[in-house]
């Protein structure tokens, strides 16, 4: 279990010395409880405590990373079941599946796609992690494959083979990143593990059931490979929804260290993949590359992993969309980010210029907000007054919500003179309320 | 090594709930749903016996609905344009139970009136043998008249009728507990609304092993964490013990799936969002999954490759657990 700041401070020499930078050793416990420092950068700690702090102080799910050259993706570090507990961490890295017998012209095609593929989503570049290569047997075209990878793209590696020749060939094509192998077995473990501490290479574990899983792990880690990404290798939606759970129930709720690493899922459809997501997967290896399901996945991944305590929230104010004059309608939303984008986009994309003003609802979208009174008809009274829309625009109308309709005859009496006007309940048909209403 | 796996014990347990009566319990349904049930979070066998499977639900209109995405019309066709034709085609794709969606206004832009609603339900109710559910347009004093003449005209057939809302329910409540209906209870996200809501309805003195709880989703890129979220501390809840949320969940991705931009449009948006109709499919079906991860025990969809891959998922997620 982790250790409070206090619990920490008792165990460490109490003289202030400095050497470790802080100004106290108090001051270092709380950053060591808080896992920014570590303790190596105390020099006078004893070995018990050391030990003693060393187990406490490692996250129950070890953090793993991939490197190539100027990209990572971390997966691990989770401290939750539930989102709502506090919330996800490290986004599951998504790889797209290169297959070795392809030719390399196909592979540079494939590879160069889904690695230049970016979609925004509410001003966010959102965009694949990387690549699972994988063997077809023969070491002399696994090779190959990977360099034809790397020629199309400098993202993270997946190599896959169960073959420890086959690997050791891949592994040799790059230089200086850290790949993810994949994987070790019961059969090839020990061949497996010397190559990835050869390579300084994540080491993906297979078996299939948990227990194989843990005796693995711990066989590998006693041979100096720590970087351990666990396959549970389910054979079913509920298998991967139980052992996915169980594994991080484990991890979390009995510090049970055999099964403190990252998962690896390989989705056969979008409902597995979506389940992924969903459930703890830390690296998702997708069969192809299809932007139809490539965009929606990269969304989902991003909506579990926002964090609950902090909604994606844009500035309030005034914002101008196609240049507007002073005659131009004024629409109001919220701060919510996914509003203010749909809004935004809508208006933009009709090219019809208009004033768009966000009410600070607290980052709640409008429906939400108004249900929690966060986006009434005095909030957004006084947002007329604050942002001084009324010395931008002529016309002294503005356009509501369809879904806060209800808010009209208040807002009157807040904004006398002003004209109330209902748009519709959804940003996607505001380019024709405007073309007609306005 | 053995590994003590982590099992959940949890005092509480969500209600088994039935819709549909069948010639036998005063209906005429050829066959009935029950959902709910659960001792354990969504699908964990370890934990607990999962007693029902969750049951997908297809969304069907009174008349053929002009707001619709093209690629809807475009799948279902004619029968868009009779609910009994519809309810059939629905039931040949695979529903388990149909959600007839009431328009405001008939075809002709008359509002419309509790005599055509009825007939609307009258004729599903013949075409197929599948338990239903009404909802309203979701206009109060509209909802109310159309609900209460459907429901006394279907006495004993144990619908679903909704939405009973924060602001409009008594009446939808009365007619159901007079008529033997179920009701379906929404709510905008939030656990402490949902709980009241149905504490509100139970007070006039409405069981609770009639009403479903429908907490709002969001659809995926649209505010699906917070719907999400909602029903995962809501399913917490009931597990602790919680009487007034121990009831199972109604969803209805397909509505909010199919009223996204992602899903409607076709063209003029980004070549990075790929092929309009599988993305439109997927949006619903990732909504779909992950409201089913998060404790859904109805999902109501448009699309009928939706439908088969959801239930194709579901099937999976029913699948035995042999964990060690």
């Amino acid at each position: 279990m982790a250790l409070s700041g206090i619990q920490i401070y008792k165990m460490l020499p109490q003289t202030n010395c400095k050497e470790c930078g802080f100004p106290t050793c108090l001051a270092f416990a709380m950053k060591l409880a808080a896992k920014q420092v570590e303790l190596a950068a105390c020099p006078y700690v004893s070995e018990e405590s050391k030990a003693k702090l060393a187990e406490s102080a490692t996250p129950p799910i070890r953090l793993v990373t991939l490197k190539s050259d100027g990209f990572e993706v971390k997966a691990g570090n989770e401290v939750v079941l539930f989102r709502h507990e506090k919330t996800f961490y490290n986004k599951p890295g998504i790889f797209i599946k290169v297959r070795a017998d392809a030719s390399p012209e196909e592979i540079k095609a494939q590879v160069t796609a889904a690695g230049a593929y970016t979609t925004n989503y509410v001003g966010l570049e959102l965009f694949l992690d990387g690549f699972a290569v994988e063997a077809s047997g023969d070491a002399q075209a696994f090779a190959s494959a990977v360099q034809a990878v790397r020629g199309a793209s400098h993202k993270p590696l997946i190599l896959i083979s169960r073959d420890p020749a086959v690997m050791a060939a891949g592994l040799d094509a790059l230089d200086g990143e850290v790949p993810l192998v994949y994987a070790a077995d019961p059969g090839n473990w020990e061949a497996m593990a010397d190559l990835a501490k050869q390579h300084k290479a994540a080491l993906a574990v297979s078996a299939s059931t948990l227990e194989e899983l843990a005796d693995l792990t711990e066989k590998i880690k006693a041979k100096g490979v720590e970087d351990l990404v666990l396959d549970p290798d389910s054979q079913s939606l509920s298998s991967s929804v139980v052992q996915q759970t169980q594994i991080r129930r484990l991890a979390l709720k009995k510090n049970f260290k055999a099964l403190g690493y990252p998962s690896i899922a390989f989705p056969t459809d979008e409902a597995s993949a979506a389940q992924a997501i969903a459930k703890y997967a830390g690296f998702i290896v997708l069969d192809h590359f299809a932007p139809e399901l490539a965009y929606p996945l990269l969304v989902l991944r991003q909506n579990i992993y926002t964090d609950p305590q902090k909604p994606i929230q844009v500035q309030p104010g005034l914002y101008e969309i196609n240049n507007p004059k002073a005659e131009d309608p004024l629409l109001v939303t919220t701060n919510f980010s996914i509003t203010y984008f749909s809004v935004a986009n809508e208006v933009e994309g009709s090219g019809l210029p208009a004033w768009l003003m966000v009410a600070d609802a607290e980052g709640m979208s409008v429906l939400t907000a108004w249900a929690a009174g966060k986006f009434d008809a005095e909030r957004i009274a006084k947002a007329v007054k604050t942002f001084n829309v009324a010395d931008k625009v002529s016309r002294k109308r503005i356009v509501i919500p369809g879904h806060v309709a209800v808010l009209s005859g208040e807002l009157e009496g807040e904004l006398p003179g002003w004209e109330i006007r209902v748009g519709p309940r959804e940003a996607v048909d505001l380019p024709s309320f405007m073309k007609q209403a306005l | 090594m053995p590994i003590e796996f982590v099992k959940d014990k949890w005092p509480g347990k969500v209600r088994s709930i039935t819709i549909g009566a069948t010639a036998a319990d005063g209906g005429t349904r050829s066959t009935t749903v029950t959902v709910g049930g659960e001792k354990s979070l969504p699908f964990m066998h370890s934990d607990s016996e999962i007693p029902y499977r969750p049951v997908v639900a297809v969304e069907i209109k009174d008349r053929f609905p002009e707001d619709w995405s093209a690629l809807l019309a475009e799948t279902w066709g004619e029968v868009m344009k009779d609910p009994a034709e519809w309810a059939k085609a629905a039931e040949g794709v695979g529903a388990d139970m149909i959600v007839l969606a009431l328009s405001a206004t008939d075809k002709d832009g008359a509002p419309t009136t509790p005599a055509g609603a009825v007939a609307a339900v009258k004729s599903v109710l013949a075409a197929t043998g599948l338990p239903l559910a009404v909802f309203g347009p979701g206009q109060a004093e509209l909802d109310n008249a159309l609900l209460v003449a459907v429901a006394e005209a279907t006495k004993g057939e144990r619908l679903v009728l909704g939405l009973c809302e924060d602001k409009n329910y008594r009446t939808i409540v009365a007619t159901a507990m007079a008529n033997d209906h179920l009701v379906s209870a929404r709510t905008p996200m939030d656990v402490n609304l949902a709980k009241q809501l149905n504490i509100l309805i139970s007070d006039m003195g409405f069981p609770l092993e009639r009403i479903l709880m429908d907490p709002t989703t969001g659809a995926l890129g649209y505010g699906i964490e917070y719907g999400f979220s909602a029903m995962e501390r809501l399913r917490l809840a009931a597990l602790q013990g919680d009487n007034m949320t121990q009831l199972p969940m109604i969803v209805t991705p397909g509505f909010e799936a199919w009223k996204t931009k992602e899903s409607k449009v076709g063209s003029g948006v980004p070549e990075s969002w790929g092929d309009w109709k599988e993305r439109s499919i997927n949006w619903e079906t990732l909504t779909a999954v992950a409201l089913l991860e998060a404790g859904a025990d109805i999902l109501v969809l448009r699309h009928p490759e939706s439908v088969r891959r959801v239930k194709a998922a579901i099937a999976d997620l029913m699948a035995p657990v042999e964990l060690a």
